[in-house]
């Protein structure tokens, strides 16, 4: 996703003279491409994520359209303020990306995953926050970001759901993907994850339980039709996020159904519950260790529906 | 505007108004006319606590009516307390400490990349250099030999409940800005004349950020408000309020 990122960026720089990436120190090598060609377009900041973050909303206030670009929380949770005061409360050009969303970075330890950015960008006046499941998502979030004025936040995991773009289809920001269609229950993911519920949905099909799944890469605004048609016309929602259920995905999904009066049969939280994720070891074990791989998603439909637990593919 | 709105930090105000009033008096080119004039030069209050000085000077420059400080704290006002960006002259709305610096930052370093001619004056309090995000900004400011940008810093002694000296000692102060790649001055910052020829000789070196450190009395002008810690947060009021006017009337 990274890549695809930086691919699109680099792509598109050209006619866009009042683009500004800004980095804390990091993108070793990936970002070498982007540096040697535009070299008046980068900046390495330093390791000082508070002075990324106001230097952007300096220069964007001075015209240009800035991207910041560090590790998990470092973007984000670190200068939170900045985004806050600097940022939003100007309406600054500044799109904030986060490499490594989630629990990427593995065995790298707690301080390098994301797992609180989303509840925190999205409750930011003005702040767009985008989530791409697959490198088609991120490379088209990435082409809107750089059109769009104003706050926002691109989280890229290191996986990488497959490919689900139907041929001829048009990226809509703000509106929720349906990657495949279902009536026994709804998977509602954002980020890479979502590969974890279309394989759910593998299992559970062969148990004849047929499951929606929708992509959410953009968390906010978050897409209410789409949500509320899932809610009637589904079973039960599950939500999953490599992220805390709390004022996640999954708090988000439950304001939006809970405030137009449309309820669910049941609505399952599958992210972080009130744990760091602490555990050493790769994104894929991790998802295992906290419930959220494939096999965790397809026994919490199974006995939800109170049906026997399917064999794991 | 403090005694009617009940707005706190005059003794904050009293520090830095007169080097807002060097600024506003003719250092800074601006136009009331054309306030988001490309070519002004920038001003960032980056101690935004002394909003009601940095109103009151952009109301004497014309940006906008004498009468409207009045509003100064009131419901629905445009005149917070720390400084808002609402009102047509202030670029920036700040408040919370250590963000100034890195926004004129960024704001000068866009004015090197079109190579504008225009400054960036951005005015700090001695408080605020606790705050490690002012030094990220120093740091970047002179490795970017921002030439354009000028750090002044009100610097009174006393932050929010005690003195510098009792809370985290500055000293040597100009020595450390020096260090970090700044060209350094020092004035007494209630010295008109003395701003005035430091701020006209910016950058104090080519290649180099400008720092002038003021040296300022806090609650200037107003002799039971100086140098008190007290009147950082106290609000004139009544037979407090009557002889801080009767002072401050009775100067040339």
């Amino acid at each position: 996703m990274r890549d695809a990122f930086i691919r699109t960026l680099t792509e598109l720089v050209p006619q866009h003279p009042e683009v500004v990436l800004l980095s804390g120190d990091l993108g070793f090598a990936v970002l070498n491409e982007y540096i040697d060609r535009f070299p008046r377009q980068f900046l390495n900041v330093g390791i000082a994520e508070q002075n990324m973050s106001g230097l952007a909303a300096g220069l964007a206030l001075e015209g240009h359209a800035v991207f910041t670009y560090s590790i998990g929380s470092f973007p984000t949770l670190r200068c939170l303020e900045q985004i806050r005061n600097d940022i939003c409360y100007h309406g600054a050009n500044v799109k904030i990306v986060c490499v490594g969303g989630g629990m990427s970075y593995g065995p790298v330890g707690f301080s390098h995953h994301a797992t609180e950015d989303l509840a925190m960008l999205r409750s930011l006046p003005g702040m767009q926050v985008f989530s791409p499941c697959d490198l088609w998502e991120a490379a088209e979030a990435a082409r809107y970001l750089v059109s769009h004025r104003g706050p926002a936040y691109l989280r890229l995991d290191k996986s990488a759901a497959p490919a689900t773009v139907q041929p001829g289809e048009a990226f809509r920001a703000g509106r929720i993907r349906t990657v495949r269609e279902g009536s026994d229950v709804t998977f509602v993911a954002t980020g890479g994850i979502l590969g974890e519920a279309i394989l759910a949905a593998d299992i559970l099909a062969d148990q004849g339980i047929f499951c929606r799944v929708l992509s959410v890469h953009t968390v906010k605004p978050l897409d209410r039709d789409a949500l509320t048609t899932a809610a009637s016309e589904t079973g039960g929602i599950v939500s999953i996020e490599e992220h805390a259920v709390d004022g996640g995905l999954g708090g988000a999904i439950a304001e939006v159904l809970m405030e137009a009066g449309v309820f669910p049969r049941f609505l399952v939280r599958m992210g972080l519950r009130n744990t760091f994720s602490s555990v050493v070891g790769s994104q894929q074990y991790l998802r295992k260790v906290y419930s959220l791989d494939a096999a965790a998603i397809a026994r919490t439909v199974s006995a939800k529906l109170g049906t026997a637990v399917p064999a794991l593919a | 505007m403090t005694n009617i709105g009940g707005g706190a930090h005059i003794g904050a105000v009293f520090s830095c108004v007169d080097i807002l009033a060097v600024l506003y008096g003719g250092i800074l080119h601006v136009d009331p006319t054309a306030p988001k004039s490309p070519i002004r030069d920038r001003f960032v209050l980056s101690k935004g606590h002394a909003g009601a000085g940095l109103y009151a000077a952009l109301a004497e420059r014309g940006f906008f009516p004498v009468a409207q400080l009045l509003t100064h704290y009131q419901d629905g006002s445009d005149l917070s307390g720390h400084v808002s960006h609402k009102l047509p002259g202030v670029d920036v709305s700040t408040g919370s400490l250590g963000h100034g610096l890195s926004i004129a930052s960024g704001m000068a370093y866009a004015a090197k990349l079109k190579s504008a001619p225009h400054r960036v004056v951005c005015l700090l309090s001695d408080g605020e250099c606790d705050e490690g995000s002012t030094w990220e900004a120093a740091l970047f400011a002179a490795h970017h030999g921002l030439s354009s940008l000028v750090a002044i810093v009100d610097y009174n002694r006393i932050q929010g409940i005690a003195p510098v000296a009792d809370v985290l000692e500055l000293e040597p102060f100009t020595d450390k800005w020096a260090a970090f790649g700044w060209a350094v001055r020092e004035v007494d910052g209630h010295d008109h004349a003395a701003l005035r020829t430091a701020l006209v000789s910016v950058p104090f070196a080519p290649g180099k950020p400008s720092c002038l450190i003021a040296h300022t009395t806090k609650g200037k002008g107003v002799s039971f408000m100086e140098n008190t810690v007290l009147w950082h947060y106290r609000i004139p009021r009544g037979a407090e309020f009557d002889a801080a006017l009767a002072e401050l009337e009775a100067q040339p």
